[in-house]
């Protein structure tokens, strides 16, 4: 049954970007920022499980938490040092702020460690089970389950801790927040925390499922995930996994009907139409600019 | 193995009329006056690809120190100058121009890389030297852009699309199959040439493309196209690539459930891809190379042997492709009767049949060897000698 198994490797794609775009949407809910650099702090994530597991000898999962507390510091740290003074700035001199902290992180790390790819200990071995004539393999039922965990919790953390309301509150009006006795910073910074660590996660979980991590395996896959978000609505945490899991599984069909060399394409492509007929992305409602 | 062709020619056209200028008195061809033969080596000794230069260098140093105790050619012992092109085409071209100027060397072999190889074509033209690259395979070496062959260029290796002949006659006569699939890596020339001449000559040969897709270089998920082609149902799959991509693809074909033979070339040799693929999924999959330190047959065990007394490790292909470029410009050398560039170009372009380590070699108009190549499987992550397949 090749369409269920299409089907399946659609979904294994869209959850890792459905993790990184959740990411994005976050940041940019909060404080209107394309956090380019968040497709390294993905790339980071997955060295980070890598050497966790190889030279730690940690359990996969314990690596996995591991890796997402470490770069949740790391997406605080790149908040506070590089955003935080910027918040009062012009959006394009963040923007650019962003783009020069992501080749920061990609060339600084070539420069401490080299270039050359990782291949990432296989921890699972290879099995697999039968479904209907299609071939699972159990790598791609873990990677299903904890994206959907991980995407519980947000929804939890959001809707149903202090912490989540302060940031739903920050991201709808900052100033109102703040007379209110919100600590915006300490908001910004949560959500940064949070964000981060989704990427961590999803970079252990790439390296698990793609085997080969190299530093500068975070462009395509942030790139990807951006376009994600942008077609769920950016800023709506719904919207980047659905519209992580659409993206994936549109690329999966691309090259499912032999058109393997338009894949990349096809993400942009979807991309550009959006930001045409549909800027504001599936849940977006259409807002008008105020003069 | 291609190294940027234009640029390499650019620099190469415009040192050279530099130079040419300068001192036009070097037209003719330089000779080993005496009692000894000079010979050049211009390697890639640093740089990115230094290991395949160093490894050719212990190859021609094993060889000319053989001659040598053996009475050299025609009495006369061989000189070997080295010069180290920095991995650099620009570097190999100036390596070229010293080689021949200034130490008057009869012949050079090198580079390791076509790229760097090409550099220096013109140089080795205008001083009539002859240029003999062990592993330089793609075909523009030996043959310009408008299709002229380049005189005084020749090659100890096979080229590229000659890889693809010899794994469709592996697939259809070897292994008994009668459909095969093409999964290339579409950035890559090298692989598209592979493919082209794969399904070509698998046709020829009675056998059916089932399908054939493409991937580019740094994709990661492959996993798509492998469903599109396990339902179209080949018995063997054929992917001419390079170790990084084919690491990924050959590891998410088994974990699809395609258990079919898979086959690529001289690319997938690096310890990499076992780290990529997994020792278990490399099972059943076979790889196309220029020499084996296994193989059974008498004169390349003889080498092994040899090799691995001298330097305490078992040769690699790079070695015995440096080792054969001797012996290739020797009997050259002996056939020509005379020490001379031009006489040595006619006699290596006319070469017939002479055994070597990596196979017995035989030139065509193109100066492309027609020589054997060897097919290794991968056995438990370790490169097995499985059989050898003359053209």
């Amino acid at each position: 049954m090749e369409i269920i198994q299409q089907i399946l490797n659609g979904i294994s794609v869209g959850s890792i970007y459905a993790l990184i775009a959740l990411g994005y949407t976050m940041v940019y809910g909060i404080i209107k920022l394309i956090n380019f650099a968040h497709g390294d702090v993905f790339m980071l994530g997955a060295f980070i499980g890598f050497y966790a597991i190889t030279q730690f000898q940690m359990n996969f999962f314990v690596a996995l938490i591991f890796s997402m507390a470490i770069t949740a510091l790391i997406g605080v740290l790149i908040e506070r040092i590089a955003y935080k003074r910027l918040r009062n700035a012009t959006r394009i001199a963040a923007l650019i702020t962003a783009i020069g902290v992501s080749l920061l992180i990609e060339y600084g790390f070539i420069y401490i460690r080299g270039a050359q790819p990782e291949a990432y200990p296989d921890v699972f071995g290879r099995q697999s089970v039968s479904l209907f004539g299609a071939t699972i393999d159990m790598k791609a039922v873990l990677i299903l389950s904890v994206s959907v965990i991980l995407m519980l919790l947000l929804q939890f953390i959001v809707h149903k801790t202090k912490t989540g309301k302060a940031m739903r509150a920050v991201s709808h009006d900052t100033e109102a927040a703040k007379l209110m006795g919100i600590n915006v910073d300490n908001t910004i910074s949560a959500t940064f925390a949070i964000g981060s660590a989704l990427a961590g996660a999803a970079g252990v979980i790439f390296g698990l499922y793609y085997t080969k991590i190299d530093p500068l395996m975070g462009v395509i896959p942030g790139l990807k995930a951006f376009v994600a978000a942008v077609l769920g609505g950016i800023g709506i945490i719904p919207g980047a996994m659905v519209g992580g899991l659409i993206l994936g599984l549109v690329e999966t069909f691309v090259s499912a009907i032999g058109f393997s060399l338009w894949r990349d394409a096809a993400a942009f492509i979807i991309l550009i139409l959006i930001l045409i007929f549909r800027p504001s992305g599936i849940f977006g409602k259409n807002s008008r600019e105020k003069v | 193995m291609k190294k940027s062709k234009f640029a390499s020619l650019f620099l190469a056209s415009t040192v050279i009329l530099g130079t040419l200028a300068a001192c036009g008195d070097t037209g003719g061809s330089s000779s080993g006056d005496g009692d000894t033969i000079k010979i050049g080596a211009n390697l890639e000794l640093s740089g990115p690809v230094a290991s395949y230069g160093s490894s050719e260098l212990e190859g021609i140093e094993m060889a000319i120190e053989e001659i040598n105790a053996d009475g050299g050619i025609d009495g006369k012992e061989i000189e070997l100058t080295k010069v180290d092109n920095k991995s650099d085409a620009a570097e190999a071209t100036n390596a070229a121009i010293k080689l021949t100027d200034q130490d008057e060397v009869v012949a050079i072999i090198g580079a390791a890389t076509s790229g760097n190889t090409v550099a220096q074509v013109q140089v080795a033209g205008d001083s009539k030297t002859p240029l003999i690259t062990p592993s330089g395979t793609s075909p523009t070496v030996t043959v310009a852009e408008d299709g002229s062959v380049n005189e005084y260029a020749f090659r100890t290796s096979f080229i590229d699309p000659f890889q693809g002949t010899v794994a469709a006659n592996f697939a259809a006569n070897e292994l008994g199959v009668k459909t095969a699939a093409v999964y290339a890596d579409n950035s890559s020339d090298y692989a598209k040439g592979l493919a082209a001449s794969f399904i070509e000559d698998f046709e020829a040969a009675g056998g059916t493309i089932v399908a054939e897709e493409s991937y580019v270089a740094k994709d990661t998920d492959f996993r798509s196209t492998l469903t599109r082609l396990q339902s179209a149902d080949a018995e063997f799959i054929f992917i001419p690539g390079y170790y990084e991509e084919v690491g990924l693809i050959v590891k998410q074909a088994r974990e699809l459930g395609i258990d079919v033979p898979l086959m690529g070339a001289d690319g997938w040799d690096s310890p990499t891809i076992v780290d990529l693929a997994g020792a278990d999924a490399l099972n059943n999959t076979y790889i196309i190379n220029h020499y084996s330190a296994e193989d059974p047959d008498g004169k390349a065990k003889e080498f092994a042997d040899k090799f691995e007394e001298k330097y305490g490790k078992l040769p690699n292909s790079f070695n015995a492709l440096g080792y054969d470029t001797v012996y290739l410009l020797k009997d050259a050398i002996e056939r020509a009767g005379e020490v001379d560039g031009e006489k040595i170009k006619d006699a290596l372009a006319s070469t017939d049949g002479l055994e070597l380590v990596t196979g017995s070699y035989s030139v065509d108009e193109n100066h492309h060897p027609v020589k054997s190549a060897t097919i290794l499987e991968f056995v438990d992550g370790v490169q097995v000698f499985n059989t050898k397949v003359n053209p």
